[in-house]
């Protein structure tokens, strides 16, 4: 009852939607870099939103089955394949035992998601299951999956009749429609030279190569405060936009560290961390600033209509 | 009593009493941490306290469910924290736990304290004279799992950060940047400078107190080879 890696590939960890409670001992929540494409799929299985998932890189492993198991794939399009037959994100897929999933190109994207229905047998650690790899702790003995590497399957699956295969037809809902990354306006972002603060919303930043599940470094002209400033440290989150001494914005995204003493001239807003998550080495960025009343009407908007999808799943099964 | 609170996100909200390394405002910061944490609110996540600032994680759907009477989470929380800062109390002192720790100061160990020693114009073993010689407070936990930011260590001792980073720093290294001290729990990449290390197990991932430092605690070193 399982999943073998037949070949190694750049990332693939094991995450749920993170590991709460723990910021202050140092130990940030990890999980998934777009948290809405593992509720979906779990959704799409029947399972607990909350349910441990694969995220995986390109170059992408090729994974056998060992067992049946209903699965379903969303996030980044890598041309997945079952054998020969190709399939898509964002439904309900049933693998015979013996066959194998890999993927061909990318298509879009950069972190795709597999869930299997009922989960991965996968030990807790401080109550989640997602990959700390700098502790090298939690999931798949904390690390990257390797070749020869199998993880086992909770539950035996059974094939489902044909009328319970799942689907989400608008699942690009989650992604942004919007070109620019939407923003809450950071705590020193008045500090920076009228210049620059235009800058910030009118370039375009690219994200290099140095960007990672920590954080995602970008690229511009630099932009300058009026005065250096310096910070003690304190907690920053997924999402925070800090600027570097060098000029440059770095990101954070899902492993990054819990406090930092750099200026903040943003955050990402929730609903917008997908979209940002699935962007890639030299694509480029823009930013706008939201005020917090949308904000937090965008964010209730959006559990409003997940719980909508959520509902009409369910009817299919 | 002086505080500025503002939205780190739109599921976080930070209050900082004064962004500075002061005892003072690090007592605030962990008094109020104890009143949040012990009367928290429905949808409250976890806090992060740090050197002068202490931040509040919350469900923000959660929070606009329980709180409907006000516009915004943000607003919900505010009016929590605030209705908690009333309860700190001016003088009260938290009663410190002390900790000793152990460090091996020897060459092997320490690639830096050279040129602490130098950038100073003392000799190591005034370094470690001095090091050791004062008893710390550990300010707030970040950066890594279980790292301590502790100080403020001697003026004379001080000295920047490396100009390139480490790629790799052994578990239990002691390290120096700017006023500060502190131990790296595990082997990563990093820009103190290293004198020293110990044996203590300061990240203990599968036992119940998982961070041998709490913000708050007292630390003294001393020297293994010093009889």
């Amino acid at each position: 009852m399982s999943l073998y890696f037949q070949t190694n590939s750049l990332l693939a960890t094991i995450q749920d939607l993170g590991r709460n409670g723990f910021r202050s001992l140092g130990i940030n929540p990890n999980g998934a870099m777009d948290k809405t494409a593992v509720r979906l799929i779990n959704i799409l299985l029947g399972n607990n939103e909350n349910e441990a998932v694969l995220e995986i890189h390109f170059p992408t492993p090729k994974i056998l089955f060992k067992e049946n198991a209903l699965v379903a794939l969303g996030g980044a399009d890598f041309g997945a394949k079952i054998d020969e037959v190709s399939i898509e994100n964002w439904q309900t897929v049933w693998v015979e035992k013996g066959q194998a999933l890999q993927f061909t190109q990318k298509n879009s994207g950069n972190r795709l998601y597999l869930s299997v229905k009922g989960g991965f047998k996968i030990n807790e650690w401080l109550g989640s299951k997602s990959t700390n790899l700098k502790a090298k702790l939690g999931g798949f003995e904390g690390r990257n999956l390797q070749k020869d590497d199998e993880i086992e399957f909770k539950v035996k699956n059974q094939k489902p009749t044909l009328k319970k295969y799942p689907k989400i037809s608008q699942y690009s809902f989650h992604y942004s429609t919007n070109s620019k990354i939407r923003i809450l306006e950071g705590f020193e972002f008045g500090l920076l030279t009228p210049l620059s603060s235009e800058n910030f919303l009118r370039q375009k930043f690219t994200i290099t190569q140095n960007s990672d599940r920590m954080g995602f470094r970008l690229e511009s002209e630099p932009l300058y405060l009026m005065q250096e400033k310096e910070l003690v440290s304190s907690a920053v989150d997924f999402g925070t936009i800090q600027l570097l001494p060098n000029g440059q914005l770095i990101v954070l995204m899902a492993d990054h560290q819990t406090t930092g003493g750099y200026p903040r001239i943003g955050n990402v807003i929730s609903v917008d961390l997908p979209f940002l998550a699935q962007k890639g080495v030299n694509e480029t960025i823009g930013f706008e600033i939201i005020s917090l009343e949308e904000v937090e009407n965008l964010a209730l908007k959006f559990e409003r209509d997940l719980n909508f999808l959520k509902t009409a799943i369910k009817f299919q099964f | 009593m002086q505080y500025k609170i503002f939205s780190l996100s739109e599921n976080a909200l930070t209050i900082d009493f004064g962004n500075e390394i002061s005892v003072d405002f690090n007592e605030k910061v962990i008094q109020l941490d104890e009143i949040i944490k012990k009367n928290n609110f429905a949808g409250f996540i976890e806090t992060v306290p740090a050197y002068s600032s202490l931040t509040i994680f919350f469900d923000l759907i959660a929070v606009r469910k329980s709180f409907s009477q006000f516009p915004n989470a943000l607003s919900a929380v505010k009016n929590h924290i605030e209705i908690s800062l009333q309860n700190l109390k001016q003088s009260k002192k938290n009663k410190a736990r002390l900790i000793k720790i152990p460090v091996d100061y020897s060459a092997e160990f320490a690639p830096d304290l050279e040129f602490v020693a130098i950038n100073a114009n003392i000799s190591t073993k005034e370094v470690i004279k001095i090091h050791t010689s004062q008893t710390y407070r550990v300010f707030m936990i970040g950066f890594l799992p279980a790292f301590a930011y502790m100080g403020e260590i001697d003026e004379r001792i001080a000295a920047p950060r490396k100009e390139t980073p480490r790629t790799n720093i052994a578990k239990g290294s002691v390290g120096i940047a700017g006023k500060q001290t502190g131990i790296y729990p595990l082997e990563s990449p990093g820009g103190w400078q290293i004198i020293g290390k110990t044996d203590l197990e300061i990240f203990q991932p599968k036992s119940k107190e998982i961070s041998l430092l709490k913000t708050g605690d007292l630390v003294k070193f001393y020297d293994i080879n010093q009889k």
